[in-house]
């Protein structure tokens, strides 16, 4: 049994402490982003942004060569919003509904983003679409190192360090905004916030760290961080604040969990973080406190405030009168 | 003269090239508790999350207290449709109060000791402190109202824009609710709220705005809660006969 346990650290050593790291940092800033997506009942959108930054990425790689340039960000956040635009242009001109809509933007520009590959950048290239499918994060060992505290940190580290500190003093400083915004569109237009610059605010910034995330866990697995944790949290509690450290937790879980399926089964390391969570999920529903289906077959029924009966006999007589 | 607490002039709203609310010219004095009523897709709710803003009038102006909305924003508080959000939402019947006092704080101070006093100040005077803890998809309709009315005190505005408060709710928040709108009135606050049920508006406003798609009246309760008002705003004899016998019906 210690066997098992020791297992990556005998095989991988540091690289190890690596790996639980960067699929960590990978999965918090999506976990936290995609929190609000849940929230604002737009998982579905952030799945388009997550395939459609694609051909963002394509065309920036395109004239840059380096796919650690900068302008990949710039240009996968401006596919990211087109395809928002594009979803709301469908619905709003057409008679095409949303869900509709949104099955069109993202599957036409991850489709616009493959042709682009293969004919401008040819198949010979560090992009290509092994890695947009599943992501390096099991290459991540063999990445370039740099000297950090002693210790030879492998860049990919470094990048995503910065895009989860970036990412949480946003959300730590449009807190409210985010919170009052997704709860309550009207109050906060009255207040003088603008919906639509939070929304493409905030489509921005799902842009941003879907394409960090992208080169890690491809463009399918990085739906999953987007929505597993926060759907996870979701379960186990009724506070946003509570939601957004559990969302947090569940990150870290799924990356320790996902590296000892990664040592053990010898899988696709982002496969087997995803595999992890989505099991922590099915844990959360079962043994969840709040909404625990354990917990409810154990009692007789569900749980109600103490004067909620009393209430509904009030509004069922008021109605009838 | 005083400056009236809310005054319109031709305020004109459109939904796809279509008008929806033509022209609505009123002067709303300060200290005065309105009834908006009117038909169904008279425009009721387009009225007043126009005047607040939040949704773009194509024409026509606003002001409140004399001065535009933005210069006043903080004077006027904003009660939306209890079905406008999800009560789902992972947030605390003081989270929801302590929104009401986001306005003031911009867009980045935190609520402090002063806020958190005035949100449980504002629970207590709707009953709900006991709940504060409490997830709010746990409430029923009425505690759920109340709520967004204990939102609104902590607003601490001088103008308040109410969009169906009495909406499915019980006959005991519903006496309270109007308790809370008399007191308010009380102490000078001027209310405008969105109200369905014909038979209660005269008895719980001092003014009622007649409403469909066009300002059909605006007035004192006893000038303008007339037959023929009445018929001009529903539109002809049949529609009012018709309420007339749900009512009928549901006694």
């Amino acid at each position: 049994m210690m066997d098992y346990l020791t297992l990556p650290w005998d095989v991988l050593g540091i690289g190890a402490f690596w790996l639980i790291l960067m699929a960590f940092l990978v999965a918090l800033p999506c976990s936290q982003v995609g929190s609000f997506l849940i929230l604002r009942r737009m998982a579905l959108t952030g799945d388009a942004i997550s395939h459609s930054v694609f051909p963002g990425v394509v065309v920036a790689f395109y004239f840059t060569g380096d796919l650690a340039s900068p302008w990949l960000i710039v240009g996968a956040g401006l596919a990211g919003l087109i395809s928002t635009v594009l979803i709301e242009l469908i619905h709003k001109r057409t008679r095409v509904k949303q869900d509709a809509a949104i099955g069109i933007s993202f599957t036409s520009l991850f489709a616009l983003g493959v042709v682009l590959l293969e004919t401008m950048l040819g198949k010979n290239v560090d992009l290509d679409l092994e890695c947009v499918l599943h992501g390096r994060l099991g290459l991540l060992l063999e990445d370039e190192t740099l000297p950090l505290l002693g210790q030879m940190v492998p860049q990919p580290i470094i990048v995503m360090t910065g895009v989860s500190l970036v990412t949480i003093v946003l959300m730590a400083l449009f807190y409210r905004v985010l919170l009052l915004s997704s709860f309550d569109t009207g109050l906060a237009a009255s207040y003088g916030y603008r919906p639509a610059l939070i929304h493409y605010g905030m489509m921005f910034a799902v842009s941003f760290i879907v394409v960090a995330a992208f080169q890690a866990v491809g463009a399918i697995l990085v739906i999953a961080l987007l929505i597993l944790p926060g759907a996870a949290a979701y379960l186990c509690s009724h506070r946003l604040k509570t939601m957004l450290a559990l969302a947090a937790l569940h990150c870290l879980l799924s990356a320790v969990g996902g590296l000892y399926i990664h040592v053990w089964f010898d899988t696709n390391m982002a496969a087997s973080v995803v595999v992890c969570g989505a099991v922590l999920l099915l844990l959360a529903w079962l043994l969840g406190p709040v909404d625990g289906l354990l917990w409810k077959w154990f009692k007789d029924e569900p749980e109600h405030p103490d004067n909620e009966t009393g209430d509904k006999i009030v509004t069922h007589s008021a109605c009838s009168h | 003269m005083a400056t009236p607490a809310l005054e319109t002039h031709d305020l004109t709203v459109t939904y796809h090239k279509r008008p929806v609310l033509y022209g609505v010219d009123v002067t709303v004095p300060e200290g005065s508790l309105v009834g908006i009523i009117g038909p169904n897709g008279a425009g009721k709710s387009t009225l007043i999350k126009s005047i607040m803003g939040v949704v773009p009038s194509s024409g026509g102006w606003v002001k409140v207290f004399g001065k535009s909305l933005k210069e006043n924003l903080h004077r006027v508080g904003y009660v939306p449709q209890r079905e406008s959000v999800d009560w789902d939402f992972p947030v605390t019947v003081m989270d929801v109060a302590l929104m009401g006092t986001y306005g003031r704080l911009g867009l980045f101070r935190r609520p402090g000791k002063e806020e958190k006093r005035r949100a449980s100040e504002a629970l207590e005077k709707v009953g709900m402190l006991p709940y504060s803890n409490r997830q709010i998809g746990n409430l029923s309709g009425g505690q759920q109202q109340r709520v967004f009315l204990a939102r609104a005190l902590a607003q601490d505005s001088d103008l308040y824009l109410m969009d169906e408060p009495f909406a499915g709710v019980d006959a005991a928040t519903e006496a309270a609710i109007i308790a809370l709108l008399k007191e308010m009135r009380e102490r000078g606050k001027t209310v405008l709220v969105v109200h369905h049920d014909l038979q209660s508006a005269s008895e719980y406003f001092d003014r009622l705005l007649l409403l469909n798609m066009r300002l059909v009246a605006f007035g004192k309760v006893k000038d303008v809660f007339t037959p023929e008002l009445l018929q001009k705003t529903y539109g002809g004899r049949l529609t009012l006969l018709s309420e007339v016998a749900d009512r009928a019906a549901k006694l």
